[in-house]
């Protein structure tokens, strides 16, 4: 006879606060008020849903998560629980699947999520999701990240047993600036209804009709026009919900999507860019519990046509003479150039005007080149806009505590900077990632044109760069490596999407360029080979990186800065739990 | 743009009835908004939006149906939103979204009374009062005689099952409906 463990598994995981579940045949132990779909997916034991979102109420309207569950029978009177060898009650099986979106686990409780009752419960909820559903995959711009599509071939039966007319709905609708919806592809999980209602708090969307009628709506007159709205074309499971932006742009298939960060506030907005061919196509949030949930303003996602825009500057341009046009050159002359005529300025006549928007990375390597050019007036412009309320932040610069950090104290910096450009006290301006005629910096086309040498490095054509002696072409935040610290103080990474366009380069690249051909002799700037290397030495530097590599911050980043701030909508999902 | 409104303009769009001549037109007064307020108040604070169907009730008594002009209105009483008025109008078929006649028949056509006889009633009472059945479609399944005097509407059981045929005169209840029965009515109220 074998021995009885001991303590039995309910009372060890009770301790814990925990439940057993034998899913699929294997017991697992998972916190009390775990739902049931969750629990399952977590040990990989898939249940396919349509209106069940982790991040939304549970309305368990789809059925889609059948499951076959069972627990110990109910005891007579009296009676006494018994105990298998492994310590666990017999399951008797219910006859009827339930839905794993709205039942948590509880104590010996067994789940199936394969099986002929579950195989034929999804099958039948299949077969009647697309009774009405118009089969337009061809056309559908969901094709390939569909779930009924995906779920019909896993579980669905193949044909079609419904000979009667499908009902007729609204199609091509545009319910908002943003966003298309086609009634008759909708499944009616309502995700999109609930987002509006829970997370935005503009409750525009509803459904009307009833029966084989139902449909969403909005009410005629008003619009889905929040800021938030493109988050129910990512809610939507199927085609119902599309983006006026990416409709018949591009197969999903053919895109492939680069986990990295929103670069257009503070917040530092997860995101995942998709491109083809060295061209984006979309931008949709990565989901980050700390950071941004799963949502991502609107006017930030599609905030990415500068990338692939023929505004971008492809080579570096050069001014031979005083007065003369800027003439396409070579890395390599520019370069040279640039050097010798650095070599000529006086440093205190010179001032460095850095951006917000470059990595941590990029800015120690500012630091480097101002360090070997003995230039002391270095500043970042500050942008500030109005906090939403929900992910934007005030700051609409996406690394001021990098900035903060590598460059020490900013802020004031850039006034006395252009106080000096226009008391002719400072005749040498490097501009880097900015244009100096933006309303943030606050140089005037006369200021810039008073200056004895302008050198300008940014990706794109703007006035500073018309303006420029030389202009070095650099890359937007889809093309290179390199992290950020966001509001929260928290250090993310930027994964490079796509090749540089043209002949441009990354930024960090060109100022380590610069300093050694300056003549810099640290080992230490002009030997890094990556902006992995540069973090490297950074993390030996500043306190707050230490023991920090490109590997262990991780796609979901790490709070390095105590900073204070809060991300309103994380706190309020937080609050709510 | 299409002459046809599409799906979502359809929600408000007019759907013209003779019967409109005998109910007063939906407009907001004093005298409502206090009925509606009244409504509101029996529900706790932060439950506002309960009141929807009461009030829905209220003024489908008042003024015959839902008029789109309604639907904002009642929103705007409960702390609710348009969208989800209309998601409730449409979705009961008791609420009218079409101006009923003055005397209105609900024929039941569930199957112990349409087993009994309703079946015959409903094109019994078209014709008497001068309407197609074929006119009628799915999403308002009534029909108004031109006069707007009398409407007609195939509804879901009544509860009256043991004494069918049943039929709805407005709010009175005729049980073991014949042709007979439908005579005397049309000839009671038509004076």
């Amino acid at each position: 006879m074998s021995t009885k463990p001991s303590i039995l598994p309910k009372d060890a995981a009770a301790a814990e606060g925990k439940v057993n579940v034998q899913i699929n045949g294997t017991w697992y132990r998972f916190p009390k008020g775990t739902r049931i779909a969750d629990a399952c997916n977590s040990v990989g034991a898939h249940v396919p849903c349509f209106c069940y979102h982790p991040k939304l109420s549970v309305v368990g309207s789809c059925r889609m998560c059948l499951v076959e569950q069972g627990m110990p029978p109910r005891l007579a009177p009296g009676a006494t629980p018994t105990y298998g060898e492994d310590g666990y009650q017999p399951i008797s099986w219910m006859p009827r699947a339930i839905i794993a979106c709205a039942n948590t686990v509880a104590e010996n409780m067994g789940i199936r999520t394969t099986g002929k009752l579950t195989e034929e419960a999804r099958r039948g909820v299949l077969e009647f999701l697309l009774t009405n559903h118009p089969l337009d995959c061809p056309i559908c711009d969901q094709a390939g990240e569909c779930k009924l599509q995906e779920y019909t071939t896993d579980y669905g039966r193949g044909t079609h047993r419904f000979t009667e007319n499908k009902t007729k709905k609204g199609k091509n609708l545009s319910i908002g600036p943003r966003v298309n919806l086609d009634q008759e592809r909708c499944v009616l999980c309502r995700r999109c209804v609930r987002f509006m209602k829970e997370v935005v708090g503009e409750d525009v969307l509803g459904v009307v009709g009833r029966g084989t009628h139902n449909a969403i709506a909005c009410y005629p007159g008003t619009r889905l026009d929040s800021n938030y709205s493109m988050n129910v074309v990512d809610l939507c499971p199927v085609g119902a919900m599309t983006s006026k932006d990416f409709r018949f742009k591009m197969r999903v298939w053919f895109l492939k999507s680069t986990p990295t960060i929103d670069v257009n506030c503070g917040t530092g907005t997860n995101i995942n860019i998709w491109t083809r061919e060295q061209q984006v196509y979309r931008i949709t949030p990565r989901q980050n519990d700390e950071v941004n949930s799963c949502w991502m303003p609107d006017d930030h996602r599609l905030n990415y046509k500068f990338i692939n825009a023929p505004e971008r500057l492809t080579t570096p341009l050069i001014k031979t003479d005083a007065g003369a046009e800027q003439r396409p050159t070579t890395w390599d002359a520019a370069l040279n150039v640039v050097v010798e005529q650095l070599h000529r300025m006086a440093p205190a006549e010179t001032a460095i005007v850095a951006s917000a928007r470059m990595t941590n990375e990029e800015l120690y390597m500012v630091r480097a080149l101002a360090r070997q050019l003995g230039i002391t007036k270095i500043d970042v412009v500050p942008r500030k806009g109005v906090n939403d309320g929900m992910l934007v932040s005030e700051d609409r610069n996406p690394n001021t505590n990098g900035a903060k950090l590598v460059l020490g104290k900013t802020g004031n910096g850039l006034a006395t900077i252009r106080r000096g450009v226009r008391n002719g006290s400072i005749r040498f301006v490097i501009s880097l990632g900015e244009d100096l005629t933006s309303e943030e910096a606050g140089f005037t086309p006369e200021d810039l044109a008073g200056l004895d040498y302008l050198l300008a490095v940014h990706h794109t054509e703007n006035a500073t760069t018309k303006a420029a002696d030389v202009v070095l072409p650099s890359v937007t935040f889809a093309e290179k490596y390199g992290t950020m610290i966001n509001v929260t103080g928290r250090i993310q990474r930027l994964n490079k999407a796509i090749e540089p366009i043209g002949d441009s380069r990354s930024d960090w690249a060109i100022f380590r360029e610069l300093s050694e051909r300056l003549g810099c002799d640290c080992v230490r700037v002009i030997a890094c080979p990556s902006p992995m290397m540069v973090l490297e030495e950074m993390a030996q530097e500043f306190a707050p990186m230490k023991g920090l590599t490109w590997g262990n911050i991780g796609n979901a980043g790490k709070v390095i800065i105590e900073t204070g701030v809060t991300i309103p909508l994380i706190e309020r999902s937080k609050a709510k739990n | 743009m299409s002459e046809t409104p599409n799906a979502i303009d359809a929600i408000t769009a007019a759907k013209p009835s003779p019967g409109e001549q005998h109910f007063p037109k939906f407009a907001v007064t004093d005298n409502l908004v206090e009925a509606a307020q009244k409504l509101v108040a029996r529900y706790p604070e932060g439950k506002e939006q309960s009141a929807v169907l009461p009030i829905i009730h209220m003024v489908q008594e008042k003024f015959g149906y839902i008029c789109p002009e309604a639907m904002p209105w009642i929103a705007e009483m409960c702390k609710s939103t348009p969208i989800h008025v209309a998601g409730i109008v449409t979705f009961y078929p008791g609420i009218h979204t079409m101006c009923p006649g003055k005397y209105h028949f609900r024929v039941c056509r569930t199957i112990a009374c349409s087993l009994s006889g309703g079946e015959e009633l409903i094109p019994y009472i078209c014709q008497k009062i001068g309407v197609n059945p074929a006119d009628m479609s799915d999403e308002e399944p009534m029909l108004v005689s031109a006069d707007g005097l009398w409407s007609v509407e195939p509804v879901e059981c009544l509860a009256n099952c043991g004494f069918g045929p049943n039929i709805m005169l407005n709010e009175t209840l005729y049980s073991q409906v014949t042709t007979k029965t439908i005579d005397e009515l049309i000839a009671k109220y038509s004076k």
